[in-house]
C-alpha cells in the first residue's frame, strides 16, 4: 500500500505540473496590465515600468516561468500584487474557511445522503422512495445560489426571533473572536516562518480551534454561522451521493448471495446493513471523491451569497484584479486537493474490497 | 454472380437496417416506459415551444404569449413602480392596475416577458455550449483511441489537468481571459466540458478498436477515416447521447453561475441567472425578481437531469440489466 501511494504520488506530478502551467499562461493571458490593478488606472508609464522590473514582468514569459517554477519549488509562492503581502499569509487566511465549509458540507451531504439512498433502496418503489428520489432531482438541479438565497431569506429573516434563526454572513457574530490558539496557549511564534502560517491556518479552523482553545460558547456560534451555506452547498453532491447510493445498493440487492442470505433468515436490516451496504459502497466512494472539485467550484458562489470571504471569493477577485502570485498559489492548493482526494479514493477502494489488491 | 452478389449485399444491407431500426424502437419504447424521462420530455416539450414562440414573436413582431416586449420600460407610466410586487387580477389585484403576472423589474420592465425570454437563452445556451464540447470532444478521445501511442497520451494528459480544475472556476478564468460576455462564457463552458467527452469517446473507440466488424472492414481497405467515423464512431452514440443530455443540465447551471457573478450574459439580455444576480441584494423587498428567474433556471435543469436519466436507464444495457434482476427479486 505504501509502495503504491508513493508511486501514485510520483505518478501525479505530471498533472500537477500540467496544472501550474495552464494557470500561468490562463493568467498572463488576461488582458490587461498587471501594473494597472496593482498602482491603480492612472499610473504613469514611468511608475508602471518600475513596478514590472520591481516584479520582473518585464522579462520574457519563458523566464517568468522559470523563475515561477524555481521559486514554487523552494516554497516562495510570491507576493499578492493586490495587497502586497506574501501569497502564503493570504493563503492561511482565506484557506481555512474554504476548507471548513467544504468539509462540513461534504459531512453533511454524506451523513445524509448514504441513509437517504439506503432508506430508498430498502423501500424500494415505495411513498418513501418515490419522495427521495424526487427530492433528489430537484436537488441536483437547484442552483447554488438561489438555493442560497431562498434560505436565508427562510432563515436569517422569516424566522428571525423564534429558535430557529440562522445567521445568514459572516463567521462569527459581532463581538465574538476566534482567539488563534497559539496566542491563548503564549506560544512564541514569529510571522513569516512556516510554523506560524501552519499555525494560522489551523487556528483559522473555528471549529478546531474553539475547541482547543475550549471556547465553546465561538464553538456553538461558528457552528450556527456554518450551517446555512453548508447546507446550500452540501444540496448537489447530497442529491448524488444519494441517487448512486440507492441504484447501487439495488443492483447489489438483486445478486445471488444477497438471496442466500435472506433465506438463512437473516432480518432485512441485517441484510441490507452487514452483506449489501459494503459491496454498494464503491460507485459512492468514486462519486463522493469527484464531488470534492465541485464543492470547490461551489464555494466561490456560495461564499458570494454569505458574504464569507474564503478562497473562492479570494481566487475570483484575484482573476479580476490580475493578482497573478494569488491566482497561481491558489490554483495550486486546488490542484494538490484534487490529487489527494484522487488517491484517497483509490486508496479506500482496497479497504472497502479487500479483493482490489493496489501493489 | 455479380447480380447475386449486390442483391445479398442489399440484402444485408437491409437486415441491418431493420435491426438498427428494431434496436432503435427497443430504446424509444424504454425510454416511454421511463415515468422520468416522460416528465422531462414533456417539461422540455413545453420550454422548446415557449423558446420557438418568442422567435416567432421576434420575426413577426407581434405578441403572443408575452405580455410585452422584455426590453420595454414602463418609465413614463404613473402607475407603474420599480420593483412592484406581481399584479394578477385573478388574485384580487385591482383591475384599474396594468397585470403583470410576475411584477416588475428595477428597470420598470415586465418581470414575466423577460422570465419567458429567459427559457430561449437557457435552451441555447445548453444545446450549443454541448455541442461544441462534443464535436471537439469526439475528435479528440476518437484520435486518442484510435491512433494510441504518444498521441493518446499528450491528448489525455492535457485533458486530465483540465479535468483537475472545478469547472466553475476554470470557465472564471477562461472568462476572464476572454472578455465577460454571454458568447465567451458559453466557449468557457464549451472547453471546460470537453474531457468529459474526449474519455467517453476514447473508452467505447479502445473497446471498439479490435472488433472483428473492424478488423472486416481494414481488411476490405477501409481508410482510417471511414473506418473511424463510419464504422466505430456510430457505436459510441449511446453514452455520447445519454453524458450529453446530463451535460446540458450541469452546462445550464455554470452558465446561470457566470452570469450570476457578472460574467456572462451582459444586460439587458433576459437571463435568468443575471436577472437573479441583479436583484439579490433587493430579495427581501422584492423577493419575486429572485424567486421566478430561479425557478426557471430550476425546472430546465430538472427537465435534462430527468431526461438524462431516462436515457441512462433505456439505452445502457449493463444497467438495466440489473434493473430486470431486482424486478426478479
Amino acid at each position: 500500500m505504501i509502495n503504491y501511494t508513493i508511486r501514485r504520488l510520483i505518478a501525479a506530478v505530471p498533472a500537477v505540473v500540467g496544472i501550474m502551467l495552464v494557470t500561468f499562461f490562463l493568467a498572463r493571458a488576461i488582458p490587461g496590465k498587471a501594473c494597472y490593478a496593482a498602482l491603480g488606472e492612472h499610473a504613469t508609464p514611468e511608475s508602471c515600468r518600475a513596478y514590472e522590473a520591481l516584479k520582473g514582468l518585464d522579462k520574457p514569459v519563458y523566464t517568468q516561468l522559470y523563475f515561477y517554477l524555481r521559486d514554487i519549488l523552494q516554497g516562495d509562492w510570491g507576493t499578492s500584487v493586490h495587497y502586497n503581502r506574501p501569497v502564503v499569509d493570504f493563503l492561511a487566511e482565506r484557506l481555512p474557511m474554504t476548507v471548513e465549509l467544504s468539509v462540513t458540507a461534504f459531512f453533511l451531504a454524506i451523513i445524509v445522503g448514504i441513509p437517504a439512498g439506503i432508506i430508498s433502496a430498502r423501500y424500494h418503489n415505495s411513498f418513501i422512495d418515490v419522495g427521495t428520489m424526487v427530492g433528489a432531482n430537484i436537488g441536483v438541479s437547484m442552483p447554488v445560489f438561489w438555493l442560497g438565497l431562498m434560505l436565508a431569506a427562510l432563515f436569517a429573516v422569516g424566522l428571525k426571533g423564534t429558535p430557529f434563526f440562522l445567521p445568514a454572513s459572516n463567521r462569527l457574530s459581532a463581538g465574538l473572536v476566534a482567539k488563534p490558539f497559539f496566542e491563548v496557549y503564549g506560544w512564541d511564534l514569529v510571522p513569516g516562518t512556516v510554523t506560524y502560517s501552519l499555525a494560522k491556518f489551523l487556528s483559522g479552523l473555528y471549529f478546531l480551534n474553539s475547541v482547543v482553545t475550549l471556547d465553546f460558547k465561538t464553538l456553538w456560534d461558528a457552528i450556527r454561522h456554518m450551517i446555512l451555506p453548508a447546507a446550500a452547498l452540501a444540496t448537489i453532491p447530497l442529491s448524488i451521493i444519494a441517487r448512486i447510493t440507492r441504484s447501487s445498493l439495488l443492483e447489489v440487492l438483486g445478486l445471488d448471495y444477497v438471496r442466500t442470505a435472506r433465506a438463512k433468515g437473516l432480518i432485512q436490516r441485517v441484510v441490507i446493513l452487514k452483506h449489501a451496504f459494503r459491496n454498494a459502497l464503491l460507485p459512492v466512494v468514486t462519486i463522493m471523491g469527484l464531488q470534492l472539485g465541485g464543492l470547490m467550484a461551489g464555494a466561490v458562489l456560495t461564499e458570494t451569497i454569505f458574504g464569507l470571504s474564503g478562497m473562492g471569493r479570494a481566487l475570483f477577485e484575484a482573476i479580476q484584479q490580475h493578482d497573478y502570485p494569488v491566482i497561481q498559489g491558489f490554483t495550486i492548493i486546488i490542484a494538490i486537493i484534487y490529487v489527494t482526494a484522487n488517491l484517497l479514493v483509490d486508496l479506500s477502494y482496497a479497504v472497502i474490497d479487500p479483493r482490489i489488491r493496489l501493489d | 454472380m455479380a447480380t447475386s452478389s449486390a442483391a445479398l449485399g442489399a440484402a444485408t444491407a437491409r437486415a441491418q437496417d431493420a435491426n438498427a431500426n428494431s434496436l432503435w424502437r427497443v430504446a424509444l419504447r424504454r425510454i416511454f416506459r421511463r415515468r422520468s424521462s416522460i416528465i422531462g420530455m414533456i417539461i422540455l416539450g413545453f420550454l422548446t415551444l415557449v423558446a420557438m414562440i418568442t422567435i416567432a414573436e421576434d420575426l413577426l413582431q407581434t405578441r403572443i404569449i408575452t405580455p410585452f416586449d422584455p426590453n420595454q420600460q414602463f418609465i413614463g407610466d404613473k402607475t407603474i413602480k420599480q420593483r412592484q410586487a406581481p399584479c394578477i387580477h385573478a388574485l384580487g389585484c385591482p383591475a384599474t392596475q396594468q397585470e403583470h403576472l410576475m411584477g416588475i423589474d428595477a428597470n420598470y420592465r415586465d418581470l414575466f416577458s423577460r422570465v419567458i425570454y429567459g427559457a430561449r437563452v437557457s435552451l441555447i445556451v445548453g444545446l450549443s455550449t454541448i455541442t461544441f464540447a462534443i464535436v471537439i470532444g469526439t475528435i479528440l478521445g476518437a484520435i486518442a483511441g484510435y491512433a494510441g501511442g504518444w498521441i493518446d497520451i499528450v491528448i489525455m494528459r492535457v485533458m486530465d489537468v483540465l479535468l483537475a480544475f472545478p469547472s466553475l472556476i476554470l470557465a472564471i478564468a477562461i472568462v476572464a481571459v476572454l472578455g465577460p460576455g454571454l458568447i465567451n462564457a458559453l466557449l468557457a463552458i464549451g472547453i471546460v466540458s470537453i474531457p468529459a467527452y474526449a474519455r467517453v469517446v476514447r473508452a467505447s473507440v479502445l473497446s471498439m478498436k479490435e472488433e472483428e466488424f473492424v478488423e472486416a472492414s481494414r481488411a476490405l481497405g477501409g481508410s482510417h477515416f471511414q473506418i473511424l467515423f463510419r464504422r466505430i464512431l456510430p457505436n459510441s452514440l449511446t453514452p455520447l447521447i445519454v453524458t450529453g443530455t446530463l451535460g446540458i443540465a450541469t452546462a445550464i447551471l455554470d452558465a446561470a453561475a457566470l452570469s450570476f457573478l457578472g460574467l456572462g450574459a451582459q444586460p439587458p439580455t433576459p437571463e435568468w441567472g443575471r436577472m437573479l444576480g441583479d436583484e439579490r441584494s433587493q430579495f427581501l423587498a422584492a423577493p419575486h425578481l429572485v424567486v421566478f428567474p430561479g425557478l426557471g433556471i430550476m425546472l430546465t435543469v430538472l427537465a435534462f437531469n430527468l431526461l438524462g436519466d431516462g436515457l441512462r436507464d433505456a439505452l445502457d444495457p449493463r444497467l438495466s440489466r440489473s434493473d430486470i434482476g431486482i424486478k426478479k427479486e
